[in-house]
């Protein structure tokens, strides 16, 4: 990816193949071999069987599949929590990176270590915990069931157990980028007179558009595609509180295969347009997002 | 440290807008992961330390996490050998497809987990295209451990190459022309010199996937077949506990998995202040 990895590579590549850096013919052919057919069978593989099962039905069968109004209510359920989670994060994602990333203070590198909690956190308990606050028997439980508030088994719940899975992926991104940028740009705005506002949308903003695009993608992905803790949290009420993976799950256990693959393609297919939204930005702009930027 | 910052908390800067940022973080930060994860602890203790020590060590959740965390070692393992040979072709040769293939390896971060699950129970299901070739030979993959152990590579790839592959892009290679002045053969400068420096990448891969595939739930329960003691991961266990309406077994058991991916995370910190000791660099 990175330009300079390139240079080393050709030199490598002496058509002698005497070279003292690199690995006899037959030693080179086993080893790409080997990545190549691990690489196909653990990762292409799977792609290529959602999409075969997907139409193994018919085309026609694959198009009542994802109008049903079940898949329908599904794929809208999805938007709706991406189009709430991943804002959310975005703003959080903004705010922290300017804390951590313009200012020094007590407590910053726990402050970030805080920021990737959820990450070493099982999908599960990012369910488990709200229910522990707000279900049926939960710490809050008692109070909400009295003001007639639902959160789990409903949309907030929804919302805040995709809110926690996708919590670190902007500021992860925004962070890294912002320490290596400095302070300097924004110093020059706000004394050439510029507000604090006018400096963080006309030169900070600008500064990190692509990192910031980079982790959005990346939030939106996680975001449509969680499953575990929305599973925890959602209560799989068809039509009503199924998201798109838990659609799938649902038409799965009935044996609906064919049904639950042409949804779980529409899934696969936001997949790879992520993965080349990712790829295109990482090789046109990849001194514009940080060096961190591999998982 | 004091020096620094002065008798404030913060070092004097220009740029405006600290209170503000930072006040919205920690608010954010503490009403959508601090307070729950309290919450989740607080839950467990109201077991009692040897009310939680019951819970955990109960014959179904122990066997639960046993399978979790073994299916996972394993898994992890696997990546850690295929997933640095993966690098090392990635980085080292050029071959048709190389960029592409490139580009998948990040395809468990994009594809979501249930779609994964389903996708690799189909293709390693008995009359699936793996399986109905490992049918014949008497090996059971969807359904059994080995099926656990399966979807837990297809997560946990990625991490390894990912560590893996920028440690090996930046590599010296006047080491290794040093190694072959000095008389190394190749395989003495690629097993003496070149993997004991990229021993803390390809070991902080490992702890990463092995972290994520304690947790994992999506990818996993469609291909396990799900039979207590045998086929039941404890992400699963924690959420039969909770349709049983019993929160402080099920928040014990995410506590106890709170703990076992806090320690593999503590291992990589170790690896990389390590390492950042032994070369520089970090």
């Amino acid at each position: 990816m990175a330009d300079a990895a390139i240079a080393p590579l050709l030199v490598s590549q002496p058509s002698s193949g005497s070279s003292v850096t690199t690995e006899r013919y037959p030693v080179r052919i086993i080893l790409v071999a080997t990545a190549v057919v691990f690489l196909v069978l653990f990762l292409l593989l799977p792609l290529a069987a959602v999409f075969v099962e997907a139409f193994r039905a018919g085309l026609s069968a694959y198009f009542a599949a994802i109008t049903e109004s079940d898949a329908v209510a599904a794929i809208r359920l999805t938007l709706l929590v991406a189009a709430i989670a991943v804002p959310a994060n975005i703003v959080f994602g903004l705010a922290a990176s300017w804390a951590i990333a313009k200012f020094e203070f007590k407590g910053k590198s726990v402050l970030n270590t805080l920021i990737d909690l959820p990450f070493s956190v099982s999908p599960v308990i990012s369910g488990l915990i709200y229910v522990l606050l707000f279900g049926a028997q939960g710490y809050f439980g008692h109070y909400l069931e009295s003001h007639n508030i639902q959160i789990i088994f409903a949309l907030p719940g929804i919302v805040l157990a995709t809110i926690f899975a996708t919590f670190p992926f902007v500021a992860r991104e925004l962070v890294p980028l912002m320490q290596e940028q400095g302070t300097q740009d924004e110093e020059a705005a706000l004394s050439l007179g510029a507000s604090g506002w006018q400096t963080f949308f006309r030169v900070t903003l600008p500064n990190i558009r692509w990192a910031l695009l980079y982790g959005v993608v990346l939030c939106n992905a996680r975001a449509m595609g969680e499953f575990g803790a929305v599973s925890v949290v959602s209560g799989h009420i068809r039509g009503k509180t199924n998201t798109m993976p838990l659609h799938v799950e649902i038409l799965y256990n009935e044996y609906n295969f064919a049904a639950a693959f042409a949804v779980a393609s529409l899934l696969a297919l936001l997949a790879l347009v992520t993965l080349l939204i990712k790829i295109s930005l990482e090789w046109r702009y990849a001194d514009q997002i940080a060096a961190s930027r591999r998982h | 440290m004091a020096a620094r910052y002065g008798l404030g908390l913060k070092r004097p800067s220009a740029i405006p807008g600290f209170g503000l940022a930072l006040g919205f973080t920690l608010t954010y930060l503490s009403l959508i992961v601090l307070i729950p994860l309290g919450a989740l602890v607080l839950k467990s203790a109201t077991l009692g330390l040897s009310g939680f020590w019951e819970v955990i060590t109960g014959p179904r959740t122990l066997a639960s996490l046993r399978l979790s965390f073994l299916t996972s070692l394993f898994a992890a393992t696997v990546n850690a050998v295929f997933g640095t040979i993966i690098a090392w072709a990635l980085v080292r040769y050029r071959f048709p497809g190389r960029r592409l293939l490139d580009a998948f390896v990040d395809l468990p971060f994009a594809l979501p987990t249930a779609v994964a699950g389903i996708a690799l129970t189909a293709l390693y299901a008995p009359n699936g295209w793996i399986g109905s070739v490992l049918a014949p030979l008497g090996i059971k993959v969807a359904y059994t451990p080995l099926g656990i152990v399966i979807a837990l590579i297809f997560i946990g790839l990625p991490f390894v190459v990912r560590t893996v592959q920028p440690v090996l892009e930046e590599f010296d290679r006047e080491l290794e022309e040093a190694a072959a002045t000095l008389g190394a053969n190749r395989r003495q400068t690629v097993f003496r010199v070149m993997l004991p420096t990229l021993m803390p990448a390809i070991l902080t891969g490992f702890a990463l996937a092995l972290a994520r595939a304690v947790g994992e739930y999506g990818s996993v329960i469609f291909i396990a077949g799900n039979m207590p003691f045998i086929s039941e991961i404890a992400p699963l266990l924690i959420i039969i506990r909770l349709e049983e309406f019993s929160y402080p077994q099920a928040a014990a058991i995410g506590t106890a998995m709170l703990l076992i991916s806090f320690a593999l995370l503590f291992f990589v910190h170790l690896i990389q202040a390590w390492q950042r000791r032994r070369f520089g660099h970090g």
